[in-house]
């Protein structure tokens, strides 16, 4: 690791204003991407703000359906949350199922949505659930949010601080992890509320999460695990690597969605 | 042997200290004025190094010099040696390429170390390697083995035209090709085994210290036989002589073969401590490993294998060609030869046998002994012939084995081997019981039903351990014996102490080798310790490796321990005034037979200390040691069978069942032999269905350079073993055991490949079987 300044924020305000005093700062929540990274040498931001003691982005609230998960809050907490569990059952399944228990505990997902990693799970569950990315400044929606492999609509010292949805009538997570890392090889998040159905696919596209137009129309026509089955996945888009290649990954996109369906019931 | 003797299963002495992270590692090692490395690598993979310009990092803060390899070889150390020499077909010799601790003309692989950094800290021993400039002169590169023999290839040595290292056959090619000719049915088959990296949990790590006023070495290590890496950086490398150099290999975190050979990265350091004048260390990264430490496997072989009408194996003809690597790494050719091709006649009595290996250089990582060592080449090619077979002939896999075993020992095969024992139908029936083989269709039609695809496979492995008589290895090729020795100290107060030059990385001699003690001599066993791994504390030993620890090392300490016991009679004899044919030794007392007369053992060694009243002429004391060096190998064999169901949807395999029957002879502590097959079966099971080394073919850049790319398998990857275990006792050694810790990463990867392609239906499939890899295999087209 390079040295770098570490900085301790107290508020929302205060990181904003710690952030400024460099070119190089970077936010650091519960760093298992960020530090990993900085330890083998491919980040080396002059200065880290610490964004894990701001007692503001953290926590979660449930009034009646509208789920607001503070930024802060890390994956262990939204897995064992019963307010979230009585209404979207999905994303605490999502959560838990997240890197280890190590990395549960200390991961957020604030920090882990601010990242965008084209391979990590809620991404595809905040574009699904058509939430709202609340920052120090703004509130944006899932669909003007990502903007390719680690690329948001985020300004360089906008800190996430929430974020929220209403939650859908069904919603279903599956994901087909790496073998290696474990990260979603490919995750697909399906939601319905009322007539309308978002499918957001993770892991599998080459410029981070999207959603799948031909899945969403078919699941809106017949809300059944065997609807993908009939729907075109077009390789060509998606990612290949040594553990998938994209003719594999259109493959499990279909059987995901079928699954997140399933799961959703 | 009572509760703590031969047998028993007693908890690990060892293992307060690890599990609670009292553990003594090198890196946990301080010397003062201790500086630390950081080796410059190279990022090609294959290139001329036009020049070094190392006055920037030497400027950065912390630095205490930067050293390159021009340095050192003004210094007179020498290159690396592979120890093992194989002579081609024609007669010539091995072709060794020159292999710098430095590379300072050429780079052959990413990772090749040019230069050492020595720093105040690890930071900034990091922060002036990426300082130090280099002009490399980038040159085409080539990875994979068969490419790297076609004309026009990347040239790696000047010493080996066509990067042919050696064409080495065993066995009568004219005996096999007749038998061929005339069979009822050949089976052909094409094998890939898959290159792995070791990944012990540890990875490499040494500490070189240089007293100026002793003109001394010491060198802390991460090696699985310190003694032969003193050998070899005294006699080759031209360290230091043997008597001013003391290799320390304390406390080690796995080794798995990655930690037998000597690497630049100690003899470096030694040389940079007297250079700089302070104690260097260094500690090898997770990324570091996976570049640098010698890989494992990586054969491509074509096969024929010979059956007449009624199913008889009459031949067997094995074309291989196997990846060494940049360098020959110290004991590389020994692996794909005779650790190898020596056990191509696995279970079976086959008639005619011709095996021709090929080694070539390529731009990769050197190849070495891993876990198994030759011997899971052999067991993968032969049992995934043998299997496709059974199918091509239509009969049963059990069957056609059972017909074809070795049925009557001594057994001399055609390629060198003389089995003394085994009982391999013991094996195959104990595992087809325990698998329930017999109500394998029933399942397979549940599976159906819930649109899994289920499939059943067997291997039947045979390998060659104990390793080894040192006449044999020595006729040919080996440049070391492989004996091992022992000392047994009894002190004044009948504590044991016994020094072996075994080295436990993991195995649990600490446990073993006292009980062995204990049993012998009905002492406690908090009253033995196991002292190994200092050459200045042990005299010369070769090592662990080759599961040769229980059959080799501990018949050293029974070698050792007659003598003890000999003595200590004799003193019991003049002690309680009676004939020392008499005595006895039993629950820690020596006795005369057939009476209620007895010394404790305690008063005993206090008597052969105090010499008060000894024996005339008898020396004071109570230490032994001994030198045992076997007769043969070892023959551990076995039968395991995996069964699979496989999700047709996604490629993804789960094992519903692994069974493992494995005949070791006779088993000091049954807990241990346990653990070490299931450490082992996780091996091959990650060499079947996870691990693969993936370099980019035309860059030769390391694609799974860390965990986030290379599948080692996790604890929800495997399913419960079901273990049993059958016993021949080996014949050739006073304990009758045969050695274990290989055995599981040995026959596991073809029962499950076998239980894959069943699943399947077809055998177009490479290891690992990766969800992708077995998805594709499903799909109409392939």
């Amino acid at each position: 690791m390079y040295a770098t300044s570490y900085h301790r924020a107290s508020s929302v305000e205060d990181a904003v204003r710690l952030h400024g005093h460099s070119e190089e700062s970077k936010y650091v929540s519960g760093g298992m991407t960020l530090i990993a990274t900085m330890k083998q040498r491919l980040a080396s931001p002059s200065d880290l703000v610490d964004l894990r003691h701001i007692g503001s982005m953290k926590g979660i609230s449930v009034d009646g359906r509208r789920v607001t998960i503070g930024a802060g809050t890390p994956h262990a907490e939204v897995a064992a949350s019963q307010a979230i569990m009585a209404v979207c059952p999905a994303l605490c399944h999502l959560a838990s199922h997240i890197g280890d228990p190590h990395v549960r505990h200390m991961g957020t997902i604030g920090g882990s949505v601010a990242n965008n990693d084209p391979a990590a799970d809620y991404p595809s569950a905040v574009l699904a659930l058509d939430a709202t990315v609340v920052t120090d400044r703004r509130s944006i929606p899932a669909d003007g949010f990502f903007a390719g492999l680690f690329e948001t609509a985020l300004a360089e010292d906008e800190i996430i601080t929430a974020i929220a949805f209403d939650a859908p009538d069904k919603a279903g997570y599956a994901k087909f992890a790496n073998p290696a890392s474990r990260y979603a090889m490919t995750g697909v998040f399906v939601a319905k509320t009322g007539g309308t159905v978002r499918v957001a696919v993770t892991g599998a596209g080459s410029d981070g999460v999207f959603r799948h137009a031909g899945l969403e129309q078919a699941l809106q026509g017949n809300w059944s695990p065997d609807a993908p089955g009939s729907v075109m996945v077009d390789p060509s888009g998606l990612m290949a690597d040594m553990h998938a290649d994209a003719q594999y990954r259109a493959n499990l996109v279909k059987v995901m969605a079928k699954r997140a369906v399933m799961a959703a019931g | 042997m009572g509760v703590e003797g031969i047998g028993a299963r007693v908890a690990r002495k060892e293992d307060k200290r690890f599990l609670t992270g009292k553990g003594r590692y090198t890196d946990d090692m301080v010397a003062p004025g201790m500086k630390y490395a950081c080796f410059v690598r190279s990022p090609h993979a294959h290139a001329r190094i036009r020049s070094i310009d190392v006055a920037a990092a030497k400027a950065m803060p912390g630095v205490i010099d930067v050293l390159d390899g021009k340095q050192l070889q003004a210094d007179g150390i020498g290159n690396l040696i592979c120890g093992w020499m194989i002579h081609s077909k024609d007669g010539s010799p091995m072709k060794m390429g020159a292999w710098r601790p430095l590379a300072h003309e050429t780079v052959r692989y990413v990772g090749d170390a040019i230069a050492i950094v020595v720093a105040d800290s690890s930071g900034e021993a990091r922060d002036a390697a990426e300082a130090v400039v280099i002009d490399f002169e980038e040159l085409p590169a080539v990875t994979e083995p068969l490419p790297a023999l076609e004309g026009g290839a990347p040239q790696l040595h000047p010493e080996a035209p066509g990067n042919l290292i050696f064409d080495w056959q065993i066995g009568d090619p004219e005996a096999t090709d007749r038998a061929i000719a005339a069979a009822a049915h050949v089976t052909e088959i094409e094998i890939i085994n898959n290159r792995l990296a070791p990944n012990p949990m540890e990875p490499r790590a040494t500490l070189g210290i240089y007293d100026a006023a002793e003109d001394h070495y010491t060198c802390y290590t991460t090696s699985q036989n310190p003694h032969v890496a003193r050998l070899v950086m005294s006699a080759f490398y031209n360290v230091a002589p043997e008597n001013k150099l003391r290799v320390i290999a304390p406390d080690v975190g796995g080794g798995f073969g990655s930690k037998i050979y000597i690497y630049p990265e100690e003899i470096v350091c030694l040389w940079a401590s007297k250079k700089t004048g302070v104690p260097v260390k260094w500690t090898s990264d997770r990324t570091e490993a996976f570049l640098t430490d010698a890989h494992g496997r990586d054969h491509v072989s074509k096969v024929k294998m010979a059956f007449d009408a009624d199913h008889r194996v009459t031949a067997l003809k094995v074309d291989t060609v196997a990846n060494l690597g940049a360098y020959m790494s110290l004991f590389s050719s020994a692996v794909p030869t005779y650790l190898y091709a020596t056990l191509l006649s696995g279970q079976y009595a086959i008639p005619a046998i011709h095996a021709n290996v090929r080694t070539v250089y390529t731009n990769t990582v050197p190849v070495d002994a891993y876990r198994g060592a030759g011997r899971p080449e052999a067991t993968y090619l032969l049992e995934r012939t043998m299997e496709t077979a059974a199918r091509e002939l239509g009969v049963s896999p059990a069957e056609l084995r059972r017909k074809n075993f070795i049925r009557s020992f001594p057994y001399q095969t055609p390629v060198i081997m003389n089995y003394d024992a085994g009982d391999y139908e013991a094996s195959l029936n104990a595992a087809m019981q325990a698998a329930d083989w017999a109500g394998f269709e029933g399942r397979r039609s549940a599976s159906a039903a819930k649109g899994k695809k289920r499939g059943i496979g067997m291997s039947c492995y045979i390998e060659a351990c104990g390793i080894a008589p040192s006449a044999a290895v020595g006729s040919l090729g080996a440049g070391v014996g492989l004996w091992e020795s022992a000392e047994v100290r009894v002190n004044a107060v009948g504590t044991i102490e016994v020094l072996t030059g075994s080295h436990s990385h993991g195995q649990g001699h600490e446990t073993t080798f006292a009980q062995l003690v204990a049993g012998r001599l009905g002492v406690p066993l908090e009253s033995i310790n196991i002292v190994h791994g200092d050459t200045d504390k042990v005299q010369m030993g070769m090592g662990t490796y080759g599961s040769r620890s229980g059959a080799v090392g501990m018949s050293a300490v029974v070698k050792a321990l007659d003598k003890v016991e000999a003595k200590a009679k004799k003193i019991a004899a003049h002690m309680m005034e009676a004939d020392e044919q008499d005595i006895v030794i039993e629950n820690g007392e020596l006795k005369i037979a057939g009476t209620d007369k007895t010394v404790p053992w305690f008063q005993v060694a206090l008597a052969a200390y105090t010499a008060h009243n000894l024996p005339a002429g008898m020396e004071p004391g109570l230490k032994e040691t001994a030198f045992y060096d076997p007769s043969n190998f070892t023959f551990p064999a076995g039968c395991y069978i995996a069964e699979v169901e496989i999700d047709p949807e996604t490629g993804k395999t789960e094992i519903v069942q692994f069974v493992a029957a494995d005949d070791f002879g006779n088993i000091i502590n049954p807990m241990i032999v346990e653990g070490q097959v299931h450490g082992g079966l996780a091996q091959g099971i990650g060499q079947a269905l996870l691990e693969n080394v993936h370099y980019d073919p035309q860059t030769g850049q390391l694609l799974t350079a860390s965990f986030m790319d290379y599948a080692m398998p996790r604890a929800d990857d495997l399913p419960s073993f079901t273990l049993s275990h059958q016993n021949t006792p080996c014949p050739g050694n006073p304990l009758g055991i045969k050695g274990c810790g290989e055995a599981g990463a040995i026959g596991s990867p073809p029962a499950l490949i076998n239980a894959i392609t069943d699943a399947i239906g077809h055998n177009r499939l490479t290891m690992p079987a990766t969800p992708m890899k077995v998805w594709q295999a499903l799909q109409p087209a392939h």
